[in-house]
């Protein structure tokens, strides 16, 4: 393994983070608030609890997988697909580094970055709603195994992508709905008997169930669905990642 | 000498378009100075990309220090640094940090002692702290020499480092390129001037549609190549070359009313350009005009693929 490469690309990539940290931060705490204003308030004092959990506090999870899901698929996305666009793409292929190195320090500091403003979504939701964590451990690992494989998704996606426009094409038609759908603000019991059917679908489903019930203990399916359907996902995106960085797809001519 | 640099019959046919490399064989000695000559669309950057690993091959085989470039890749790349034709750089990153970015890429532990004295040789040390995008285009083309330097490689490649770049900094450049040569570092650079070729180079390798015409060493192509021709207009037509003259390569031109005058323009030979003109005015022609060309790089290879090849 070249340590020292997956080192330089986290830093350097952490650097754009840094460089505009306070954009990073500011947003993130801005839309939460809003999320909360809106929902909270105006939903929440229609549905006052959701299987004995106050409105406000029950979305909080949905709130913080929609952030993390788009932050890392928007992160690693642009991460690697602007050394595409500029051209410096070229010092990656020709340094002594394998795929997985690449992929390690590129969707490693997409991750890193979204796990951030998905603790400060949750610290800004904290000050909204009184809640409690029921398996904290728990809670961190779906959360970061939900960055990392949406960072891998995004690596996916900025290396397919050949212009600004497909880069957001993916997000914006395909992952916001399903997250929207995915049960991030409703139990998915709350929903007519076919439609619980034709959500179990979608795969944001079995994620935000599983990061909800290291909250409070509800979940909208088993647990181990949950694991299962994140642990594949992962695979899936690496499987993927392997298979671009053996053929060369769309990176080498 | 060691090869340091082994490309065998090598070919690339991108998806599109015909074949961009064909058969491309050649070998590069540890520690010269190697021009590539080839007008644009030749293939060599095709031929640099695919020893360095940012094109596939179509068929073929490379080493470098003996490393193959793609079952061995790792060892391969770890001896080259490589600065690209077009100038790549990441816009608000400063030029220290990318400096030290492609060091770590290549697997060396950070070394700004290293980086220092890389950027002070460049003239870059002042602009240390600078962003990218402020920086003229011959200093970016500096930082991506410092990039490609930040891992002390053995073998650097040039693509056309000087195109596009005032006189001032091509001298600057070919300094830079003799420096490293002299620090025992194999240089392989592109150019379509034959003039920087010549400046510059110990082997010269002319590539035309992706196929390597000749290597030769430098001194010995530019006689071959560096021909100049002085067209001599005279008054009245002449059907013979004067015996007085028969000493001159002189030959009649297309127009009757005219002498051809080739000869080989190189430091140390004097063409004897004013003995002919008076020898000329001697022998009772009267000059109109004169004229000279230089062969152009198109002459050049339309020469050489009606020459026998060595
Ligand atoms: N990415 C590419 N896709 C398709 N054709 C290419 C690509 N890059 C270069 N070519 C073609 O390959 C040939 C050689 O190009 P190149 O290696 O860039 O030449 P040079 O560097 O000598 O100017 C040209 O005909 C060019 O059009
Ligand atoms: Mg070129």
């Amino acid at each position: 393994m070249n340590w020292w490469a997956i080192a330089a690309i986290y830093r350097f990539e952490m650097a754009r983070t840094w460089r505009t940290i306070w954009q990073s931060v500011v947003s993130p705490v801005i839309s939460t608030s809003l999320y909360f204003v809106v929902f909270g308030a105006a939903i929440g004092s229609r549905i006052s609890e959701v299987e004995g959990v106050s409105y406000g506090a029950f979305i909080v999870p949905g709130l913080i997988m929609l952030s993390v899901i788009t932050q890392s698929i928007a992160n690693a996305s642009f991460g690697i697909y602007f050394p595409k666009f500029i051209g410096t793409i070229y010092e990656l292929l020709s340094a002594p580094v394998s795929f997985l190195e690449i992929v390690t320090g590129y969707v490693g500091a997409a991750a890193t970055k979204s796990l951030m403003i998905g603790l400060i979504i949750l610290g800004t939701a904290h000050l909204f709603v009184p809640m409690q964590i029921q398996y904290p451990l728990a809670m961190l690992a779906f959360l970061t195994l939900t960055c990392l494989s949406f960072s891998l998704f995004g690596f996916i996606i900025g290396i397919w992508a050949r212009n600004f426009e497909q880069l957001q094409l993916i997000p914006l038609l395909i992952v916001t709905p399903l997250v929207f759908l995915g049960g991030a603000f409703y139990s998915i019991s709350m929903l007519p008997p076919v439609w619980q059917t034709i959500t179990l679908f979608n795969p944001v489903v079995y994620l935000i169930s599983g990061f909800r019930w290291s909250f409070y203990g509800l979940a909208d399916v088993a647990l181990g669905w949950s694991l299962l359907a994140i642990l594949g996902f992962t695979c899936l995106c690496l499987g993927a990642i392997w298979w671009i960085f053996r053929t060369g797809w769309r990176i080498k001519n | 000498m060691a090869t340091m640099i082994s490309v065998e019959t090598v070919s690339k046919t991108y998806a599109s378009g015909p074949a961009a490399l064909t058969d491309v064989s050649l070998s590069i000695e540890q520690g010269e100075i190697l021009a590539l000559l080839g007008p644009n669309g030749a293939g060599k950057t095709t031929l640099i990309s695919i020893i360095c690993g940012l094109t596939t091959m179509s068929g073929g085989r490379v080493t470098v220090g003996g490393h193959d470039v793609i079952t061995d890749y790792r060892a391969a790349r770890r001896l080259i640094g490589l600065v690209p034709q077009e100038i790549a750089l990441e816009p608000f990153e400063r030029v220290q940090n990318t400096v030290r970015l492609s060091r770590g890429l290549f697997g060396l532990p950070r070394d700004d002692g290293y980086i220092e004295e890389t950027l002070r040789k460049l003239s870059l040390w002042d602009k240390r702290a600078a962003q990218s995008l402020e920086l003229s285009g011959g200093m970016k083309r500096r930082v991506l020499i410092a990039k490609a330097l930040s891992h002390e490689p053995e073998v650097l490649f040039l693509d056309e480092p000087t195109a596009g770049v005032d006189v001032e900094l091509r001298k600057d450049m070919w300094d830079i390129v003799r420096d490293l040569k002299a620090r025992g570092v194999t240089i392989i650079l592109t150019t379509h001037y034959i003039e920087e070729a010549e400046a510059i180079a110990d082997r010269i390798g002319v590539i035309n549609k992706g196929e390597i015409l000749l290597v030769e060493e430098t001194a010995a192509l530019m006689k071959r190549m560096g021909q100049k021709q002085m067209v001599i207009e005279l008054q009245a037509p002449v059907d013979a070359i004067p015996a007085s003259l028969a000493k001159y390569d002189l030959s009649l031109g297309d127009d009757p009313c005219s002498l051809v005058y080739s000869y080989v323009t190189q430091a140390g030979r004097r063409p004897g350009i004013t003995a002919l003109l008076s020898d000329i005015s001697d022998a009772g022609l009267r000059l109109r005009d004169v004229q000279t060309r230089q062969s152009s790089l198109e002459d050049i290879f339309v020469d050489l693929v009606k020459e026998p090849r060595a």
